[in-house]
């Protein structure tokens, strides 16, 4: 993980460019299996959500991963700095999304029960 | 400088100050936690769209329906790869960044410049897609039916295929004017009138018996509940209160007002984050250009702009996955 102060000045070309094969090829992935929607993973459910919605979200996360560690060169980055960032954001990402879901599930079933006339 | 320092018996001991725990410039460090403060606003925006969502996890637009235009592909359904080809350019005007501070740590010049050219050129062709997307969204395609509740009646043929209103509905003569600046009431304006009134869409659609209603809601297989022709008329005539082309704030004729305005804000918002990103990225291919970096010793400055860059691909790569694959 350290990187060495050495290899500053070295070309990290390779690393860039497989770096951008792996982004695209992803990405390609992920277009392909939203045109295709296999209605194994639609109609799949994993905690509440479609399987294949889990999917892409997973294939997000990794593309983040690779651009945050390669791009930004996150991975250079001292212990300190790395967790200072990357952990505030996941807490409060997670923290957010987690109460926003719920209570948005919440107001859906209200809506669901008659108690608010939506359509009229 | 060093007149100012005071000594306070703690030099050389951690916490007696002029150390670097973080082994990183102020300049990096501070857009670090610029880029994390920023990142915190878009996911506020996601997280929100992701609320509204779940609160009408039944009723909510498809994706795939509503951004089906390719450049010089009339007519043809498309859905999803123009959004994949505006990924592609993001994430390779990103590559030529990165390439850019690789060049800028072997202090070559020449490459440097390049590579930031080819960034600012991706940078603008992102934006102009965006724009071109923008545009089809606010002119809308098909047009739709305004329910009294706020809702939005589309129109479908027998083999459940979206038909424009253009082509069932005649607008009749009729004696209303759009209210100018300078008739009537001088100095009072209105909105552009609709094209057709709600009576025309009912004639039109009465005279075609081929026409059925979508509404919004979805069935257990993610589909639009179609209406039968009976269903279809009663609905028509109770509900409708006249007609939506194309996307504004307030409504669309997507569906659900929400969607357009979660649309022009996230989208907006990133796409601002672009067009200053592009601005910065001039501004730095100008000094790199008349040799600011080469005097200063390094490239750090590229490296900084650098990062904002390839934040901006990061939120794209999330604004991808939620507002057009999940």
């Amino acid at each position: 993980m350290a990187h060495d102060t050495t290899h500053a000045h070295q070309s990290n070309t390779k690393r860039i460019w497989t770096v951008f094969i792996i982004l695209s090829v992803i990405t390609i992935v992920e277009v392909i299996l939203g045109i295709i929607k296999p209605e194994v993973l639609t109609d799949t459910y994993f905690v509440s959500l479609k399987l294949i919605n889990w999917i892409f979200i997973v294939l997000t996360i990794w593309k983040a991963y690779y651009i945050t560690w390669a791009f930004m060169h996150m991975e250079g980055e001292t212990k300190g700095l790395r967790r200072s960032v990357v952990w505030t954001a996941g807490f409060l990402i997670i923290y957010l999304v987690f109460i926003l879901l719920t209570e948005g599930d919440y107001v859906h079933e209200v809506m669901k029960r008659g108690q608010v006339a939506w359509d009229f | 400088m060093e007149a100012t320092v005071t000594r306070t018996g703690t030099e050389g001991k951690t916490w007696g100050g002029g150390n670097q725990p973080l082994k990183v410039s102020y300049g990096k460090m501070m857009m670090w936690f610029f880029i994390l403060s920023d990142a915190l606003t878009f996911s506020g925006f996601l997280a929100s769209y992701g609320f509204a969502r779940y609160k009408f996890s039944e009723s909510w637009p498809i994706a795939d329906e509503v951004f089906t235009h390719f450049p010089f592909l009339h007519g043809v359904e498309a859905p999803m790869y123009y959004v994949a080809l505006m990924t592609f350019i993001l994430i390779f005007s990103s590559v030529t960044m990165v390439l850019a501070v690789d060049a800028g740590h072997q202090m070559k010049k020449s490459k440097v410049t390049f590579y930031m050219l080819l960034t600012i050129i991706g940078g603008i062709i992102f934006l102009g897609s965006q724009a071109w997307e923008w545009k089809n969204f606010i002119q809308g395609t098909y047009g739709a039916v305004e329910t009294r509740g706020g809702n939005v009646l589309q129109v479908v043929n027998d083999e459940g295929h979206r038909v424009a209103l253009d082509e069932f509905v005649v607008a009749a003569p009729t004696e209303r004017l759009q209210q100018t600046r300078s008739n009537a009431l001088w100095f009072v304006d209105e909105p552009t009138l609709p094209r057709f009134t709600m009576e025309d869409v009912l004639v039109g659609f009465a005279a075609n018996p081929n026409l059925h209603i979508r509404t919004q809601e979805l069935t257990e297989t993610g589909d639009k509940v179609v209406l039968t022709r009976a269903e279809s008329l009663a609905k028509l005539e109770n509900e409708g209160i006249g007609i939506i082309e194309g996307a504004n704030l307030q409504k669309n004729e997507y569906g659900n007002p929400l969607f357009g305005d979660f649309f022009f804000f996230i989208t907006g918002f990133h796409g601002f984050h672009v067009l200053t990103g592009v601005l910065i990225n001039i501004i730095i291919f100008f000094n790199v250009l008349i040799g600011t970096y080469e005097r200063r010793g390094h490239y750090e400055m590229v490296e900084k702009v650098g990062l904002y860059w390839h934040f901006v691909d990061l939120v794209w790569v999330f604004v991808f996955t939620f507002f057009y694959l999940v």
